[in-house]
């Protein structure tokens, strides 16, 4: 791939999503771009991108850009943060709820491994508090991603990344050599398209906000900028978890639980916006 | 050091479970079948167990049970490591007293992330 493609490349990601392309750049872009190419029936990745840039197709610019944004994931990544949620967040929120419903978005939820293991922490969760019910949308920039969270299909090696042996046996059915989550877990959950660099129109107000291992790939002022909109979209008394090797650069949060990157709204932004 | 016993009648298995454990800063030892695990657990218990289901002389299974009898048999953590991969086979390999199970293949990702699991990492 020549250097020009390259940087025609990262300033593609950089503009739509706000992505920093890091590291190895080059070889990210041959693997990632790689099955791209082929479906497109081009030779390689170099005429992939050099078709990109005369064409300046929009469905092509879109499918380049998804296939580089394709974030690694798995089931209950960092347990910690998944047993504080289940034993402190979704209770208390429960609790002071009228009708227990704790509203959750899973932001970046790439292949749904996150959003399913909210829905099967909350179901243990009912056992200490049985009015809790729980609602969890998972949105992602990439319609692939979120094509596979939707259909609830994992393969073997994908299943074994962070979930228990017994929550596997509880909460999917084998189908051939994949495995599918349970019909009572997919009702857990819904799946929309959303790009976090977008202004959103509607605001929704949620309990609980999981960005986890995102805003870490966009700029700093990108990431302040994506955090600091999230605000007005969390209730006065939820919470936002971090990835744990990001830290917090919007003002309008403060840490609720910081060595396992839990923050909640800053008092005065909450009674400005209430 | 933590001592993983590896029990699997393919050499190559245990060389890959060898060198995976052995990252993770495991003291390891080898056993081709159960009868020869049982052998070593009865002189000392190690802190895990790596088990192969499929195995001549005394297979996985039998062999859980076996320990599961002994006395100190209860303490170590025993996570399978087979072919098997019907629910039903993994839900009897649980019920035996397995802790955890890992579906071949296997890789040092899914190693690490069932013993954290199991609380040893």
């Amino acid at each position: 791939m020549t250097p020009g493609s390259l940087d025609f490349l990262s300033e593609l990601v950089r503009v739509r999503v706000g992505i920093v392309l890091k590291g190895e750049k080059a070889f990210m872009a041959e693997t990632r771009l790689g099955p791209l190419a082929r479906r497109e029936g081009l030779e390689s990745v170099e005429a992939l991108l050099i078709d990109l840039r005369q064409s300046r197709d929009e469905r092509l610019a879109k499918a380049v850009v998804e296939a580089m944004t394709l974030a690694e994931t798995s089931f209950f990544r960092d347990p910690a943060v998944f047993s504080h949620i289940r034993d402190v967040i979704l209770p208390a929120l429960a609790a002071a709820r009228p009708d227990g419903m704790v509203r959750v978005w899973c932001a970046g939820c790439s292949t749904g491994q996150e959003a399913y293991s909210i829905a099967m922490l909350a179901l243990q969760a009912q056992a200490a508090a049985p009015n809790l019910k729980i609602d969890i949308i998972g949105t992602d920039i990439s319609h692939r991603a979120l094509e596979k969270a939707h259909s609830g299909i994992f393969t073997q090696f994908e299943v074994q990344r962070g979930l228990p042996i017994r929550l596997l046996l509880e909460h999917f059915e084998k189908a051939g050599d994949t495995w599918r989550v349970s019909d009572r877990l997919k009702q857990a959950v819904r799946w929309r398209q959303l790009n976090l660099l977008e202004d959103r129109r509607s605001v929704r107000a949620f309990d609980l906000v999981l960005c986890r291992n995102v805003v870490r790939y966009f700029e700093p002022e990108t990431a302040k900028l994506v955090l600091e909109q999230m605000a007005p979209a969390l209730a006065p008394d939820g919470r936002l978890v971090l990835g744990m090797e990001e830290t917090l650069t919007a003002s309008a949060f403060e840490p609720a639980e910081s060595s396992i990157r839990v923050y909640r709204r800053k008092r005065q932004v909450s009674q400005a916006a209430a | 050091m933590k001592m993983c016993l590896v029990v699997d009648d393919s050499r190559a298995v245990r060389k890959v479970a060898r060198r995976i454990f052995e990252g993770l800063n495991f003291d390891t030892a080898e056993a081709v079948d159960g009868l020869e695990a049982m052998a070593f657990c009865k002189a000392a218990m190690p802190e895990v167990v790596l088990l192969d289901w499929a195995m001549p002389t005394m297979d996985g299974l039998e062999f859980i049970k076996l320990l599961r009898q002994e006395p100190g048999g209860d303490a170590p953590i025993v996570v399978f490591c087979a072919e098997e991969n019907e629910p039903a086979q993994i839900a009897e390999a649980l019920d035996a007293g397995a802790d955890e199970y890992i579906m071949k293949p296997f890789d040092g990702d899914i190693v690490a992330s069932k013993l954290a699991q199991v609380g040893l990492l």
